[in-house]
């Protein structure tokens, strides 16, 4: 059996934190996934941009409407998820378009953190 | 040499330019205020070069690279700066392509107002950087603090970099869709200095100036495009009457009593051929059919020989092209001076049958204004009253407060 873990907290909050204290926060991480992957039990897993990076994409008429900012409502909820590979922000959206669901509910599409460009 | 005005006429382009070489929108601007500094200080003794621009571009971009490698050093010490940028000589001076299709401010505008970006942030983006504007000068045409545009700003660019929004004109397919984005941009912040949403001041000129100088740009970088004409049109023709509509007391002068005498002629001429040449380019689009309404307007010596029945079948056409309330409003409007203020009170009474327009104050202005014509004093005070309480901006208020106390007097003789 496999199980999505998602990650909730408040960005505001870690970005109040200082240097070392968000170090130390990444430190953690770092152990957490060790021990799952030496356990076994990690499949994959990314960091993703805040939430200001988030663009929705709906398809309305057969046409791919974006928009700025996260998925909001709270009538749909979490359905599945893809993370795909896509040289910008044009094509990871056009390939969002393509997914079924886009069509009566919604896909947000959300950047993941590349650790080696930072 | 007359350094602030190459800012404001270069800034936009040096920056497109650079942002395309560095791939970075906040290094690009950093360097490209560099770049500026730095002719001030020489170029008064050394004097000002052959190409401005390019010179200009290549300090900017010297300066970029050198702020990379430096960053480089710091964050990876140890590392081999030579192997950033590799390939990039900043010795070698930039070089402009010819054309205008290779003007790196159609990427920068496109990018700018991208639809993953919300729409005040990409107005926001657009005077940044292709008007030269200063977060201040943006912050105080919207009448936000500086700080909140700081951030509206701060945060589009940090979207561009990290949901990686690519720097570039996009494909033909796209490009139509892309493009009414890029033309509604500009068009709001006309909008906004041209009839202030709040406050004081009905018109601000300096945002509608602002406006016309990226309508412009707009038309000359897709010259075979019929909507940045069209656009441009309708923003001239607005503008030609910017003098004639706010009176002595601050208060707003409807079109029929205005001075017509006050309107830009040459900014009527300019509208009037273009929106010609926008019409035979493309067909009826949103921005010229709106121009061409606006050109009948200008065109009519007085104000009694407005061709409203040519007005009312543009909006008819306009109807087709783009449903929408405000116009339905507008084209009643028309209706009624073409055919009576009866039949225009009937197309008032369907819009508000369906619900709509409920808080726009314009739509009981216009129903006040018609039942005013028609001597129904009484219902015409209270869509007067009515339309005060929505109304936020303060000509547009003076100016229904002195319709409102005009017919109550034509009710109090006429009850009596």
């Amino acid at each position: 059996m496999q199980y999505l873990l998602l990650i909730y907290g408040r960005e505001a909050d870690f970005d109040g934190l200082s240097q070392a204290e968000q170090g130390k926060v990444f430190g953690e991480y770092m152990a957490f996934t060790e021990s799952i992957q030496k356990s076994g039990n990690y499949v994959g897993g990314e960091a993703l941009h805040p939430v200001a990076t988030a663009t929705t994409v709906r398809v309305k008429d057969g046409k791919k409407v974006t928009t700025d900012g996260p998925f909001a409502e709270t009538r749909e909820q979490l359905g599945g998820f893809y993370l795909v590979n896509a040289k910008d922000l044009d094509e990871a959206t056009d390939i969002a378009a393509r997914i079924p669901g886009a069509s009566h509910g919604c896909i947000e599409v959300r950047p993941t953190v590349d650790f080696s460009q930072t | 040499m007359d350094l602030e005005r190459i800012y404001k006429e270069e800034s936009g382009r040096v920056l497109a330019t650079v942002i395309g070489l560095v791939g970075d929108f906040d290094l690009a601007e950093d360097a490209v205020q560099e770049a500026f500094a730095s002719a001030l200080e020489r170029w008064p003794s050394e004097g000002t070069p052959q190409s401005p621009r390019a010179w200009l571009v290549t300090t900017a971009r010297n300066r970029a690279f050198d702020r990379l490698r430096r960053r480089a050093r710091v964050e990876k010490p140890g590392g081999d700066p030579e192997s950033l940028a590799s390939g990039q000589e900043p010795s070698v001076p930039f070089e402009e392509p010819a054309g205008p299709e290779l003007d790196d401010r159609l990427r920068l505008i496109f990018t700018c107002c991208h639809p993953a970006l919300a729409t005040d942030a990409q107005v926001a983006l657009t005077l940044r950087t292709l008007g030269g504007l200063s977060t201040e000068e943006i912050a105080r045409a919207f009448l936000v603090p500086v700080a909140t545009m700081a951030q509206r700003l701060v945060r589009a660019k940090r979207k561009i970099r990290d949901a990686r929004i690519p720097y570039r004109v996009p494909e033909e397919r796209d490009l139509r869709e892309r493009l009414d984005a890029v033309l509604l941009a500009v068009y709001l912040v006309f909008t906004e200095g041209y009839a202030a949403t709040f406050g004081e001041a009905m018109v601000r000129r300096e945002l509608c100036a602002e406006a016309i100088r990226l309508g412009r740009l707009l038309v000359e970088l897709m010259p075979r495009r019929a909507e940045p004409a069209g656009l441009l049109a309708l923003m001239l023709l607005h503008d030609s009457r910017r003098d004639a509509r706010v009176g002595a007391d601050g208060a707003l002068v409807p079109l029929e009593e205005q001075d017509r005498a006050l309107w830009d002629r040459d900014e009527i001429r300019e509208g009037a051929a273009l929106v010609e040449a926008s019409l035979r380019a493309g067909g009826p689009g949103v921005y010229p059919l709106q121009a061409a309404i606006a050109a009948l307007h200008a065109q009519a010596v007085r104000a009694e020989d407005t061709d409203w029945t040519q007005i009312a079948l543009l909006y008819d056409v306009l109807l087709g092209v783009h449903p929408s309330p405000v116009i339905e409003l507008n084209r009643a409007a028309a209706v009624a001076m073409a055919r009576g203020p009866e039949e225009g009170l009937r197309l008032l009474d369907a819009i508000a049958a369906r619900g709509e327009l409920p808080e726009y104050h314009l739509f009981p202005a216009a129903r006040a204004d018609l039942l005013r014509r028609l001597a129904r004093w009484e219902e015409s005070a209270a869509a007067y009253a009515r339309a005060l309480a929505l109304a936020e901006n303060e000509a547009e208020r003076r100016y229904l407060t002195r319709r409102l106390a005009q017919v109550r007097r034509a009710a109090r003789v006429g009850g009596s």
